[in-house]
């Protein structure tokens, strides 16, 4: 338990080492000195100070710097001393500022030699000071305690020595003050970027910065060198390092919002070769500038943290898209009324005064939506820069046909926990898609819709093309179902009643994929709907009855996926109840439904067909926005999935899948 | 440090190092009352709800309460509905983040409120109190106390506004009578 200390309080010290971490706004001294029962130090040597660092029990660094780690031993002091006074000094002769006002409050954090934090205190209130006695360690009955004092001297180092009953103060003032200048004249170049500081989380600094201060050796600093560039501590958890601050690729609420118990997992991330990964950062540095990391989210396995990281982008974009929307909705509806209530005015509607008037409401509805824009276009960037980490990661259940995770496909050992349907972006995103995903197994049926896109007047050549275009895209989504479950753990059928969609379904046919040709004609349809009515009638009776080894050894327990193309072609009513069966009961038991169709053409069913459009996921063949986010509700454009052009990714797979399946005895 | 705020007392959220205060807490503890009956069946608890809302320039543009978890922006969560308030004391039963970092640009004060909605007025809780928490590092920032609140079944908390380029904070305390957040909407608006 941490006590925040006021003016005077004091704090009982557990033990007699103990460790005072210093974090300023600029570079400092910091010192230490000893005083005897009357208050005074003895002589010059009661003093460490940067140059002269080690005294008997104490150890402070050499050099001014923004952070400072002391290292106490008290049980090692001289015995005559009853008093440590840790001081800090602004040092004179580095062109740094001379008066601690205008700077940050310096922040002491006294902690045990475990890091747990004992006491902490902010020495506020200083103004012309240039030298401060913050806290001193004290002998009280045989303990040690700490008090925060936060004496402050105008008159600097030499003023403080003086008032501790030194003689030749202005001497020794000086001495440190050169000692500090000759340190900063050869102190090495900066590190080329300074552990990001969480502003005034006391003792909270980055646990790099700790670790490497915690030597008191000089280079646990940060070279004053950098004070004609004062070391800043990062604000508003934007980046450091120099004006040139690179983009804060910290995800903005998975990491910042997260108490610090730590929700944040740290697996071991899979990387792209192209970006090095920093060790991986403990909680205790928010204010690393860590890139972006595939598998950032929580979860039991990489697959699920990929998931939960996808649907977690994908919940940010509808999040700040909202806020942008939401701020230049705003902006619109305030300049309005302003131009408004200038018209409102008959008399002044022409004067000058309502032509500043306009002027102003539409310079501050320019400003509002600038500022609204830079805030998401910041958010976009930094989505952008994880989904360039993620996409490459992403393993094929997840990823596009373009990833070169397709060229080393092996059918994999188990179903993955989501399939990749399709993408997703706003008007507002640019460049960025979401990979839309679903659960596997499906418990909606896909319904690739060939009709025409609502508002669009398509001729029958475009028509043409649609049915074209969806039924592509079913084989690219069939086949990637396939692929990505275990060899001969799906079963593929197909309904093509006219044989419509037989240039689409080569690759299914040609590979071997599809076991069974296409069910053609009002018969085949049928024969094919009654087969797997069967089978969902006897597995849902077996597993009613806990009978599941009663099942006829004929049957494929594998999972089936029906693919109907040019629905209702082909169907009566009876086959069109059995269909609407199967979208109800068959994901419970492992069959899955893809339909292609116009619900234009299946109106002659009326109403009754209501619930199956509905029970399925619309998914249309050229880029449509119908689908809703579950927290905002955007309209999404979803983007069906393609195979590039010319590749012959999908019949390569296809015959990986084939091959799989027969050495499996498929 | 705890400032034991009173109406209208108004903190600034800039921390005194110069850093901004990046997210505050929200949180709300009461504590059940006596049970009755045999079985604490016939218990007569407490239900106490936070809300929040936001506004621009006086208007309410999102609510963040028992109902709607999370400001559609993302930068205001719940923690969700707490029925019977907590057994123990001290704790936050219900919680309110606000991610001030990310709340929307032209979001220019949230208000904070506090509902009976199981009708118990204010004097019949106990150790009931609101209070404000700097999220990065726990600290509680402001603490109100509710009970003895008198005959009321709400309170208009606080708001935090836009002050410069950080947050300020402004205690209100103003008892009111409602249900929920939008009864309160009319006691709210001359508070903006």
């Amino acid at each position: 338990m941490t006590a925040e200390l006021v003016r005077g309080q004091n704090h009982p010290l557990p033990g007699s080492r103990v460790e005072i971490r210093v974090t300023a706004d600029t570079p400092v001294i910091a010192g230490a000195t000893f005083n005897d029962e009357d208050g005074r130090m003895r002589d010059a040597g009661w003093i460490a100070h940067p140059a002269e660092p080690h005294l008997p029990g104490v150890e402070v660094s050499r050099q001014a710097a923004a952070v400072h780690r002391l290292a106490v031993d008290l049980a090692a002091v001289p015995g005559d001393v009853r008093r440590v006074n840790i001081l800090l000094a602004l040092p004179a002769r580095t062109g740094g500022p001379a008066r601690f006002a205008g700077l940050a409050a310096p922040c002491f954090a006294v902690t045990g030699l475990d890091g747990q934090e004992i006491a902490g205190y902010e020495v506020t209130g200083l103004s012309a000071e240039s030298a401060v006695v913050a806290l001193e360690l004290y002998l009280r009955a045989g303990a040690w305690k700490v008090r925060a004092v936060g004496q402050g001297y105008a008159d600097g180092l030499a003023a403080m020595l003086a008032d501790q009953g030194l003689s030749d103060a202005r001497g020794l003032a000086d001495t440190i003050d050169e000692a500090v200048a000759a340190g900063t004249a050869r102190s090495v170049a900066p590190p080329p970027q300074q552990p990001a500081r969480r502003p005034g989380a006391v003792g909270g600094e980055s646990a790099d910065a700790g670790r490497a201060a915690s030597t008191g050796g000089p280079l646990g600093e940060q070279p004053a060198a950098t004070a004609d560039q004062p070391a800043a501590p990062a604000r508003d958890g934007a980046p450091v390092a120099g004006g040139s601050g690179p983009v804060d690729y910290r995800h903005p609420r998975r990491a910042a919002a997260t108490p610090p118990a730590g929700r944040q997992p740290s697996p071991q991330p899979a990387v792209p070769a192209a970006r090095p990964q920093p060790a991986a950062a403990p909680q205790g540095g928010p204010g690393q500038d860590t890139g972006p990391v595939a598998g950032d989210a929580p979860g039991w396995s990489m697959e699920e943290r990929l998931h939960n990281q996808v649907w977690g982008m994908f919940e940010d974009l509808a999040r700040t898209v909202a806020a942008y929307r939401s701020a230049v909705d705003f902006a619109d509806t305030r300049m309005e009324r302003e131009l408004e209530a200038v018209l409102g005015d008959p008399r002044a509607r022409v004067s000058p005064a309502a032509d500043a008037a306009r002027a102003e409401a539409r310079a501050r509805h320019g400003a509002l939506v600038e500022q609204a824009r830079t805030v998401l276009e910041r958010d976009i960037a930094q989505l952008e820069a994880e989904a360039e980490v993620v996409e490459p990661a992403l393993p094929p259940a997840l990823a596009r046909w373009d990833n070169p995770v397709w060229q080393a496909y092996e059918p994999p050992a188990e179903r993955p926990m989501s399939l990749r349907v399709g993408d997703l972006s706003l008007a507002e995103s640019g460049g960025l898609r979401i990979p839309l995903l679903v659960r596997l197994p499906l418990e909606r049926g896909l319904w690739i819709d060939s009709g025409r896109p609502r508002g669009s007047e398509a001729g029958p050549a475009d028509q043409d093309e649609l049915r074209r275009l969806a039924g592509r895209t079913a084989t690219v989504l069939a086949a990637h179902l396939v692929a990505v479950h275990p060899a001969g753990q799906l079963t593929l059928h197909v309904i093509d009643p006219a044989g419509s969609a037989a240039t689409a379904l080569l690759p299914l046919v040609e590979s071997g994929a599809l076991r069974d040709p296409p069910a053609a004609g009002a018969s085949g349809l049928a024969r094919t709907l009654e087969r797997l009515t069967q089978r969902v009638d006897l597995v849902q009776m077996a597993v009613r009855s806990g009978a599941t080894d009663a099942l006829p050894p004929d049957l494929d327990v594998a999972d089936q996926l029906l693919v109907v193309h040019d629905f209702p072609h082909g169907f009566d009513d009876r086959t069109v109840n059995q269909l609407r069966y199967l979208a109800d009961e068959g994901p419970s038991v492992g069959v899955g439904l893809m339909m292609v169709a116009d619900r234009d053409e299946a109106r002659g069913y009326g109403p009754v067909l209501d619930p199956l459009w509905r029970s399925l996921l619309r998914l249309t063949p050229v880029p449509d926005d119908h689908l809703a986010d579950p927290w905002v509700g955007h309209a999404w454009t979803y983007e069906p999935p393609v195979v590039p052009d010319g590749s012959q990714v999908l019949p390569q797979v296809l015959r990986r899948v084939v091959a799989a399946r027969r050495s499996a005895g498929g | 440090m705890t400032v034991n705020l009173s109406k209208g007392q108004a903190i600034s959220l800039q921390k005194s190092d110069g850093g901004t205060l990046t997210a505050v807490r929200m949180g709300l503890g009461w504590q059940a009352a006596q049970r009755r009956g045999l079985f604490g069946k016939r218990t007569k608890e407490i239900d106490l709800d936070a809300s929040a809302v936001l506004f621009a320039d006086k208007q309410p543009v999102d609510v963040v309460f028992f109902r709607h978890l999370v400001s559609d922006d993302g930068s205001v969560k719940h923690t969700g509905d707490n029925l019977v308030g907590g057994a123990g004391q001290g704790g936050d039963d219900e919680a309110i983040m606000v991610d001030l970092q990310r709340v929307p640009v032209h979001i220019d004060q949230i208000v904070f409120t506090v509902n009976s909605f199981t009708g118990q007025t204010f004097a019949e809780v106990e150790n009931a109190f609101c209070r404000l928490i700097d999220e990065t590092t726990g600290q509680e920032m402001a603490r109100y106390t509710l009970t003895g609140g008198g005959q009321y079944t709400a309170q208009i908390m606080a708001k935090v506004h836009r002050q410069g380029n950080g947050w300020q904070m402004t205690a209100l305390g103003d008892p009111a009578n409602g249900r929920t957040f939008q009864d309160l909407m009319p006691a709210i608006l001359p508070k903006l």
